[in-house]
């Protein structure tokens, strides 16, 4: 299994069923051996998208590339893709290594040549024991295994997934998908993943595509969309975040400050970007992580005082949530080791942050 | 463990008198001719003997065992082949096909089998449309023979064959085909390796319900044959009601119930029972 991934693009594509647009001139390229995932909220295309590059569903306008050969028309059975369904199927009438020999049989591969591959592709899943057992005798983890060892089996262009993981409980989640970072990394393919799970997302990709109501969002590298969302449902989709409404004030090269309320906020940008127009509303994303609580001497670029309302214990953190008279309610995370304070509801507190610490993101069109 | 059985037994108190009532009226009667057929005309196994001595008995058997095998064949085959495209269809439509198959159980088989009969007599509309197209010069012999008899129990059978199939084929988790076609299968790749072996159990479900149920037809053959071909339930009936031979004919259906009953006991050991009669779909 070293034959390098293929990439894949898709140019302006579009589904729609009667007057309901389910997919929106959605155009992105996937280079090989990437591990793409497409994010979004339920009923946001992801499934769609997914069923248009495996050959499922015809897309109403654009085209699927598969290394610059256009397969907008090809049936899926010659596409050769390996595909993970959301919820596996397998076929519950053949045992695990049956299963993974499908795609073999399919293709008419000799038996000495097949039963190596499939041995192969278990070993590289880790269910040599389980060959002979039928799917319904496994745990969920295994079963995703083994649909992962089939659609891996017969070297396909590109692996589709469609939510892999999430019939899974919390923690058995989390080790599949170290396993299937290390999976992707061995076998050198092109990865296409669909989740609504943002931590699955961040931790899984190279490049993220968030999607909302058909529409491409944004995409990019997991750190650039997490540090710099362009709007706000990115920003409070991907991890979560404050809103601070205000208008700008002054306008500097490499800063500039508005007023929200009374309280006037300091905010970085590039030295390059355009000036904003004073007066101008704008909103900002702050991550609760990069809010600091201050101790009396302390300074920062933003400060707000402000009384503590509720707040939970999270093992490795405190989530606190203060109330403040010019931004509202600003949700703060703190590490519980070494925490400045035992936090108390009804404390006043007196938070900060850098100016750049937070992003100017857009309000969303709808 | 003892307040356990208290409870048991409290349960079964309840169908008691249902139990009672089949014994006095089903299970007593059952016996009685079973009796008979050991007794009349004078004590003894003759009655039996007859199976292997008697070429009449043993030709009605012969011919009944064809032509359940024939129709049971044919049944699945069409039942198969309904029941899939049913089992395919968007769900508006799914209901109308519903509705098509099972308008005929609620038509009187008596009514079933006599317009059978005007339709395939000698001067009925398929030998007059195939005389006037010119296919055929003189009228085929279509009914009053055992081709007669097998298209109506054929068409009697169909909706048996299609509901057991249909349960088990909507059972089939449709991401399976998808999931086969994705991986490199043709659809008659993803029909014979995919959707055939998961809806065999209804295939064999629907073959046993036809088959035990096509043994005891009387009706039909009674009209379709003429009186020329006979079958198990109609040779019985000539022996107990026209011949007054009530050893001969209640060793018959001694003979049809334990057919019916073997049948289901090897067939339990493959599919769920349950399945057959319904409360298992
Ligand atoms: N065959 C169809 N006919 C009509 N509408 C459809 C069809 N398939 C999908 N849709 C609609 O298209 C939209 C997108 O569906 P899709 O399955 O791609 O969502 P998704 O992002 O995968 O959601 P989820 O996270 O819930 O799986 C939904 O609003 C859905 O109702
Ligand atoms: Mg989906």
């Amino acid at each position: 299994m070293s034959a390098a991934g293929h990439a894949l693009a898709l140019q302006g594509l579009s589904k729609r069923y009667g007057s309901f647009t389910a997919v929106d001139d959605v155009s992105l390229r996937i280079e090989r051996g990437q591990f793409l995932t497409l994010l979004g909220p339920s009923g946001s295309g992801k499934t769609t998208i997914l069923m248009c590059i495996a050959g499922f569903v015809a897309p109403t306008a654009g085209a699927v590339l598969l290394d610059n050969r256009d397969i907008t028309a090809l049936p899926p059975e010659k596409r050769d893709f390996g595909m993970v369904f959301q919820g596996y199927a397998l076929f519950p009438h053949m045992s695990v290594a049956e299963n993974v020999a499908f795609p073999l049989r399919v293709r008419r591969m000799g038996a000495a040549e097949r039963e190596a591959k499939v041995r192969a592709a278990l070993d590289l899943v880790q269910l040599e024991r389980f060959a002979d057992r039928r799917p319904s005798q496994l745990s969920g983890g295994q079963q995703q295994r083994v649909a992962l060892a089939r659609a891996l089996v017969f070297d396909p262009a590109l692996l589709l997934l469609d939510e892999p993981l999430s019939a899974l409980d919390k923690k058995l989640r989390a080790e599949l998908q170290d396993e299937l970072k290390a999976l992707h990394r061995r076998v050198g393919r092109t990865f296409v993943n669909v989740t609504h799970d943002q931590e699955e997302a961040l931790s899984l990709s190279d490049r993220v595509a968030i999607l909302n109501h058909g529409k491409l969002v944004q995409e990019g590298a997991p750190a650039a969309l997490y540090e710099a969302p362009r709007t706000r449902f990115v920003a409070d989709f991907l991890g979560k975040s404050n809103f601070l409404h205000g208008t700008v004030r002054e306008a500097h090269p490499g800063a500039f400050a508005i007023a929200a309320g009374g309280t006037r906020l300091v905010q970085a940008v590039d030295r390059d970007a355009p000036r904003p127009a004073l007066s101008m509303p704008v909103l900002l994303s702050l991550r609760p992580e990069k809010i600091a609580l201050l101790a009396e001497e302390d300074t920062a670029d933003n400060t707000v005082e402000g009384r503590i309302v509720t707040w939970s214990y999270l093992g490795a953190g405190f989530a606190i949530s203060v109330a403040t008279e010019d931004l509202g309610l600003l949700r703060v995370t703190l590490p519980s080791w070494g925490a400045p304070i035992a936090p108390a509801e009804g404390m006043p507190v007196r938070l900060g942050w850098s100016a750049a610490a937070s992003v100017p993101v857009a309000e969303d069109a709808d | 463990m003892a307040a356990a059985a208290q409870r048991q037994t409290g349960w079964w108190l309840l169908i008691l008198p249902a139990f009672l009532l089949m014994t006095a009226f089903y299970v007593a009667p059952i016996l009685q001719v079973l009796t008979i057929s050991f007794t009349e005309p004078q004590p003894g196994l003759q009655n039996y003997e007859r199976l292997f001595t008697s070429e009449s008995v043993q030709r009605v058997i012969w011919t009944t065992l064809r032509i359940c095998t024939i129709t049971t064949a044919l049944a699945l085959l069409l039942g198969y082949a309904l029941a899939y495209r049913i089992a395919l269809a968007e769900d508006r439509v799914r209901r109308w096909w519903i509705l098509a198959v099972l308008v005929p159980l609620w038509i009187s088989v008596l009514v079933r089998a006599f317009a059978w009969v005007t339709l395939l007599r000698r001067q009925g509309l398929v030998n007059q449309t195939l005389m006037e197209t010119g296919i055929i010069a003189e009228p085929l012999q279509l009914v009053w023979n055992e081709f007669g008899i097998v298209v109506g129990m054929v068409h009697y059978m169909v909706p048996y064959a299609v509901l057991p199939m249909l349960a088990s084929m909507r059972e089939i988790d449709p991401r399976l085909l998808a999931a086969a076609r994705g991986l490199g299968a043709s659809r008659f790749t993803v029909f014979s390796r995919i959707f055939l072996p998961l809806s065999a159990p209804g295939l064999i479900a629907a073959g046993v319900l036809v088959f035990i149920f096509s043994l005891g037809f009387y009706i039909t053959p009674a009209i379709l044959g003429g009186g020329k071909t006979l079958m198990v339930a109609e040779w019985i009936s000539l022996q107990i009601l026209d011949l007054i031979r009530w050893g001969l004919g209640t060793m018959m259906a001694t003979v049809l119930v334990v057919a019916i009953l073997t049948t289901l006991a090897i067939f339990s050991r493959v599919v769920d029972l349950r399945r057959v009669f319904g409360s298992g779909a």
